[in-house]
C-alpha cells in the first residue's frame, strides 16, 4: 500500500517537473530574445526601411521585412482557407466514410504536412526558374499557402469529421441541397477554422526556408506582386550573420517583433476560438 | 396555439384574437409555399429494404391516413426509424442501401425519384428526431432556414413567417426576447419545440416523428404530445414510438412492427382493444418490448 503512495508521488512530482521544464524553455526564450532585442528597440526599427544595405548599413530598422511578411502571410492565409475549405467540405459532406478517395487524399494531406519547408522552397523554386520567373512577393505567396494548406486541411478535417450526422439529417430534411448544407457545417466547425488559421498563420509567419529562394530579399517595400520582398524571419537569419553591431541588434529586434506578433496571435487565437464556437452544439 | 389554426379558417372579420388573424393575412397572400391543406395520402406497396446483407424491411404494405396521428410501434431494431427514412429519402444517406416496392405520394412514386423531387418531398415530409437537433446558429435563423433555402429573402417577410411557426410550437412567448441568441441555448425541451417550427415553416404535409419525446422530460413531451393532437387537423402525423402508454394517448391509427414487417395495421381501436394477430396481443401485454 505504501508503495502505490510512493508511487503516486513519484509520477506526480516528474510530471509537474516536465511541465515546468517546458515553461521554463519558453520563460528563457522570451527572456534572451527581450533582453537583447528590447536594448535594439527604437520607433525607427519598426518605422524605417535600412538604410544603405540590410548587411552593412548602420540607419535605419526593418519596416520592409514587417511589411513583407504580412503581404505573404496575410495572402497565403486567405489563399490556403480558400483552397482548404472546399477540400474538407467535399471530403467530409460529399464522399461516404469509407471512400476510398477520401482515404487516399487524407493520407496524401499528412505527408504533405510533414514535408519541411525547404522542400516546399526548393519545389517553387525549380517551378519559379522552368517559368523564368525572379524571385518575387507572388513566388512567396504561392509557396507558403502550399506550406499551411495541408496545416488548414487536417486540422479543419479533424474537426469536422466529429460533425454531427443529424445535424445534417435535420438540414437535409428540410429541403437543403449538400452544397446548401454549407452555411451549417461552417457555423458549426467554425472554432475549428478559427484554430486552423491562426496554427497556419504562426506557421507561415515563423517560416524562413520557404520564402528564402521565392521571395528573395530586399530592403525596399514590395510595390507589385513580381518584385522580391523581405520577411521577418529572414530579417533575422541575414541580419544576425553580419559583422556588425548595429545589424546585429536590427536582428534581435526583428526576432523580438516576429515573438510578440506570434504571442499576439495565439492569445488572440484564444479568445477569437470561443467567441466563434458560440452557436456551436456541443 | 389552437385558436391560431383556427384562426386561419375562419372568414376575416371572425378571425380572433386580432394580432393573430392581422399576422396571417398579412404573409398568406405572396407566402409561395400551399400549406399541408387538402388530401395527401401516403400509400406503401410492397416495400422492400436492404442494407448492404441485411432484409431490413420486408414486403410492407401500409396506407397512411390524412390529417391523423398514425403510431408506428413495435420492439427496437424492428424497422420503424428505416420505414420513417424511406418516407422522406433520407435513407439514401445510408451506405449500401437498397430500396425496391413503391411509396405512393398522391399517387406519385417517391422511390425512383431524384433531384428537385427528392428536395420537393422532404418539404412535404416535416421530421422530428429522436434527440432535438437544433441547427448550429440563432433561434431565428433556425427557422428562417429552410425558408431561405426555399428562396424566401425579404426579411419582413421572415419575421413573419418565423413569430407565426414559433407561436404555432408554442415558443413564441419564451423566446420572443431572445430570438438573436443560440439555439443550443435553449432548454432540450424548447430545442424540440424549435425544431417543430423549423419543420412546420416549410410547410410540409406529414410530420414524421421518430420518437420526438423520448429524449424529454415529461412535462416537455406532455407539451409535445398536445401540440402534435393539436396540428393533426392540418398534418398527416407518423409518430414512432416505443411508449405503448403515448401511442394509448395520441394514436388514431396504429401500425404494429415486428422484425421488419407489418403484424398488424389499423384504427387504435381495434388494434389495442380487439387485436387479431398472436404477436400484437403478446406485445400490447407486455410479454416483450
Amino acid at each position: 500500500m505504501k508503495l502505490k503512495f510512493a508511487e503516486e508521488r513519484l509520477f506526480k512530482i516528474l510530471m509537474m517537473g516536465a511541465t515546468l521544464t517546458v515553461l521554463a524553455f519558453v520563460g528563457s526564450i522570451i527572456y534572451s530574445i527581450l533582453s537583447k532585442g528590447w536594448s535594439a528597440m527604437s520607433w525607427d526599427m519598426i518605422l524605417k526601411v535600412p538604410g544603405g544595405g540590410f548587411y552593412v548599413g548602420k540607419e535605419g530598422g526593418f519596416l520592409n521585412a514587417i511589411v513583407g511578411s504580412i503581404y505573404v502571410v496575410g495572402a497565403s492565409a486567405l489563399l490556403g482557407l480558400l483552397i482548404s475549405i472546399p477540400v474538407v467540405f467535399y471530403l467530409n459532406i460529399y464522399l461516404r466514410r469509407e471512400s476510398r478517395l477520401a482515404y487516399v487524399a487524407r493520407i496524401a494531406y499528412d505527408v504533405l504536412f510533414g514535408i519541411p519547408s525547404i522542400v516546399y522552397g526548393a519545389f517553387g523554386f525549380t517551378i519559379m526558374i522552368y517559368f523564368g520567373l525572379k524571385t518575387s512577393l507572388l513566388g512567396g505567396i504561392i509557396v507558403i499557402t502550399l506550406l499551411i494548406i495541408p496545416i488548414f486541411i487536417r486540422s479543419m478535417d479533424e474537426v469536422a469529421r466529429q460533425f454531427p450526422r443529424e445535424i445534417l439529417d435535420a438540414t437535409y430534411s428540410l429541403g437543403a441541397t449538400r452544397l446548401e448544407t454549407i452555411r451549417v457545417v461552417l457555423r458549426q466547425i467554425a472554432p475549428g477554422i478559427a484554430t486552423a488559421t491562426l496554427l497556419s498563420v504562426g506557421r507561415a509567419i515563423g517560416d524562413a526556408a520557404g520564402v528564402m529562394f521565392t521571395a528573395g530579399y530586399t530592403d525596399s517595400i514590395p510595390t507589385s506582386l513580381s518584385q522580391p520582398a523581405a520577411t521577418l524571419p529572414l530579417a533575422v537569419f541575414f541580419q544576425l550573420s553580419s559583422p556588425i553591431k548595429e545589424v546585429q541588434d536590427r536582428a534581435y529586434a526583428a526576432a523580438l517583433v516576429l515573438t510578440l506578433i506570434v504571442l499576439v496571435l495565439s492569445i488572440l487565437g484564444r479568445y477569437v476560438t470561443n467567441r466563434f464556437a458560440k452557436h456551436k452544439l456541443k | 396555439m389552437k385558436h391560431l389554426f383556427t384562426a386561419m379558417s375562419l372568414p376575416a372579420e371572425e378571425r380572433k384574437p386580432a394580432a393573430v388573424g392581422k399576422l396571417v393575412t398579412m404573409f398568406r397572400p405572396d407566402h409561395k409555399f400551399e400549406r399541408g391543406e387538402g388530401e395527401s395520402e401516403l400509400v406503401v406497396e410492397n416495400l422492400n429494404v436492404h442494407i448492404k446483407q441485411q432484409h431490413i424491411l420486408k414486403e410492407i404494405s401500409l396506407t397512411i391516413p390524412d390529417k391523423k396521428i398514425t403510431c408506428i410501434i413495435g420492439p427496437s431494431g424492428c424497422g420503424k426509424s428505416t420505414l420513417l427514412k424511406t418516407f422522406n429519402r433520407l435513407i439514401d444517406s445510408v451506405e449500401g442501401v437498397r430500396v425496391s416496392g413503391r411509396v405512393l405520394l398522391n399517387g406519385e412514386d417517391i422511390v425512383g425519384s431524384g433531384g428537385a423531387e427528392i428536395i420537393n418531398l422532404r418539404r412535404k415530409m416535416g421530421l422530428i428526431s429522436q434527440k432535438p437537433c437544433p441547427l448550429p446558429m440563432s433561434i431565428f435563423d433556425n427557422v428562417a432556414y429552410g425558408c431561405r433555402v426555399h428562396g424566401i429573402r425579404n426579411r419582413r417577410k421572415l419575421r413573419m413567417i418565423v413569430r407565426h411557426y414559433l407561436e404555432a410550437a408554442g415558443l413564441w412567448e419564451e423566446v420572443k426576447e431572445r430570438l438573436n441568441t443560440p439555439a443550443a441555448r435553449l432548454s432540450i425541451g424548447q430545442q424540440q419545440r424549435l425544431c417543430l417550427a423549423r419543420s412546420l415553416a416549410v410547410e410540409p404535409h406529414f410530420i414524421l416523428a421518430d420518437e420526438a419525446t423520448s429524449a424529454l422530460d415529461p412535462i416537455s413531451s406532455k407539451t409535445i404530445e398536445e401540440l402534435f393532437i393539436a396540428l393533426k387537423q392540418h398534418y398527416s402525423i407518423v409518430m414512432v414510438t416505443h411508449t405503448l402508454r403515448q401511442a394509448l394517448r395520441v394514436a388514431d391509427h396504429v401500425v404494429f412492427m415486428y422484425l421488419g414487417q407489418v403484424i398488424e395495421a389499423g384504427p387504435a381501436d381495434q388494434v389495442f382493444n380487439n387485436p387479431t394477430n398472436k404477436l400484437t396481443q403478446k406485445y400490447l401485454s407486455g410479454i416483450f418490448s
